[in-house]
């Protein structure tokens, strides 16, 4: 088994008290029952749409990320899957979907000890 | 752990209330971002870490450090009611005020000054429902839009005018003002068309109708609640709400269409709602007053109290149509009371009174107007007349429930 992350990616938020209250329960069942086939390793935070960006060697501080609002990533949660045919597959209940978002599957990398040659 | 139904719809309409009271009413919008930040906030938290322990106190953390947050970074500003804008300058009261705003007494005060304040005098009644619904019970403007078969562009501008109205007051209204009672007569009637809007109302959706008048009582139960509130007209509608509540499935059969009075299985009618408004009823009973919400109610009662649609009072319910053509004449009161007539007296004598019903011309779109008219025909053997009078009530139908029980109609008098 490998640990993979998903990063969430932009979408737009329910217009109404009634709807969010409806997404967020779609996500819990979504994450409920990837939790209970124990493909969940963490199910990760939410982060907040602004922050800073430090960069260069100058480690200039900027305010962003500034990205499209589609691509701003607003959380990430870590599962476990066979491999990453798989991990696409569990993604696709995700319901961030219906509102235009995606999910980035990246595999977690496993750093290989050298063999000493 | 899953959320509590309509949890967030009315957790909104809490807060909203509570932080409009701290910041003024001129400040409503920001009350509104405030409370839609503290939400956002929430839904991303708990679709990844599922609930908190007490998802409304949570809300309300979130909601009270932003508002002490405003109000010591604008101190002067953002305030407009003198009673507290001496406790939210000091940073000694400043908190504990803040905190006090959001006890359960607090909030549910807030609420009803809130619901007062929607029904200013210079809105329309639409304008007041479609700001308590939006306000206080957290309905977007689509969901307003589908609730009343409105156009979203006409609920949005409805929406925004009327809180500017809003807007420009320089406080919630005040419970010990002089002008309450006018004002609750105004507050009764909103809650009224609003519950009636979801018993009748023309929106196809049966799940948003439901909703609205599950607002409604909700309302309702905040201010019979408060001693200064009540009064026995409070009762009679708070009883009507109950009474009609309990029949309110069985207006639609398991395929969502409508069903008949006549036809509807009174075994599913939901007894505990008919107990809660018989209760209602009797408390409403002292007093002089008899409001169209006594005898409307008292109709209600009427029905409810009977085994089958055969055992039904039909003298008495004629009686009590009778009472409210005085008080509260109206051509769809009339037509009732001639249905009524019919159940009594037959169909022939039925006919006639809609025959001589005053402003007959005012119901003819309503479509219950010719299909009263089919009914009572079908009814003396006359099914051609029958048939004629249902297709014209096809023809003005607002929505597919309608059309689906007037074609059935249509197709009974074909088949018989």
């Amino acid at each position: 088994m490998t640990e993979y992350v998903y990063l969430y990616r932009g979408y737009e938020l329910p217009a109404s008290p009634e709807e969010m209250q409806k997404k967020t329960a779609k996500w819990m069942t979504w994450l409920k029952d990837l939790s209970d086939k124990g493909h969940v390793k963490s199910l990760g935070e939410p982060l907040q749409p602004a922050g800073k960006v430090v960069k260069g060697t100058k480690k200039q501080v900027i305010d962003g990320p500034y990205a499209e609002a589609k691509d701003v990533v607003g959380g990430y949660s870590i599962i476990v899957a066979r491999d990453i045919e798989q991990a696409v597959t569990l993604s696709l209940g995700c319901p961030i979907f219906e509102d235009g978002g995606s999910v980035e599957v990246r595999a977690i990398a496993q750093m290989e000890l050298g063999d000493g040659n | 752990m899953e959320i509590e139904e309509h949890f967030f719809r009315h957790e909104f309409g809490r807060i909203v209330a509570a932080l409009t009271r701290l910041f003024g009413v001129g400040n409503i919008a920001l009350a509104e971002d405030v409370t839609q930040d503290a939400f956002c906030r929430a839904m991303e938290t708990w679709k990844l870490r599922g609930l908190p322990k007490n998802p409304s106190a949570w809300l309300m953390t979130i909601a009270k450090n932003r508002a002490v947050d405003i109000l010591r970074r604008e101190r002067t500003a953002r305030v407009s009611e003198p009673e507290l804008k001496r406790f939210l300058e000091s940073e000694w009261t400043l908190v504990p005020t803040v905190e006090e705003a959001f006890s359960a007494n607090a909030v549910k005060d807030s609420q009803l000054r809130m619901m007062f304040s929607c029904c200013d005098p210079n809105l329309s009644e639409e304008a007041q429902i479609a700001l308590i619904l939006h306000i206080l019970c957290g309905f977007s403007v689509k969901e307003i839009a589908q609730a009343f078969v409105c156009s979203h562009a006409a609920i949005e501008k409805r929406i925004t005018r009327a809180k500017k109205i809003l807007a420009g007051s320089t406080k919630l209204f005040d419970l010990t003002d002089a002008d309450l009672p006018s004002r609750l007569s105004s507050v009764l009637q909103a809650l009224y068309l609003l519950f009636n809007e979801g018993y009748h109302g023309s929106s196809p959706e049966a799940a948003v109708r439901a909703d609205l008048c599950r607002e409604a009582m909700l309302l309702m139960n905040l201010l019979i609640e408060q001693p200064a509130l009540v009064t026995p007209r409070s009762y009679a509608l708070a009883a009507l709400m109950y009474l009609n509540a309990a029949r309110l499935l069985t207006r639609l059969d398991g395929s969502g269409n409508l069903v008949s009075f006549f036809e509807q299985d009174r075994s599913l009618w939901d007894h505990k709602l008919i107990a809660e408004g018989q209760a209602l009823l009797n408390l409403s009973a002292s007093g002089t007053e008899l409001t169209k919400y006594h005898i409307e109610a008292a109709i209600a009662a009427t029905h409810t109290s009977a085994a089958t649609c055969e055992d039904t009072d039909w003298q008495q319910i004629v009686s009590l149509y009778d009472m409210l053509m005085a008080i509260h004449p109206s051509p769809v009161i009339a037509l009732n009371r001639a249905i009524a007539i019919a159940q009594l007296n037959g169909p022939e004598r039925g006919l006639h009174e809609i025959g001589v019903i005053h402003d007959l011309d005012r119901l003819s779109s309503y479509p219950f107007y010719p299909a009263t008219l089919g009914e009572l025909e079908f009814r003396r053997g006359n099914n051609l007349a029958a048939k004629a009078h249902f297709s014209t009530a096809l023809s003005l139908a607002r929505n597919p429930m309608e059309r689906n029980f007037l074609q059935r109609r249509i197709d009974i008098c074909e088949e018989s």
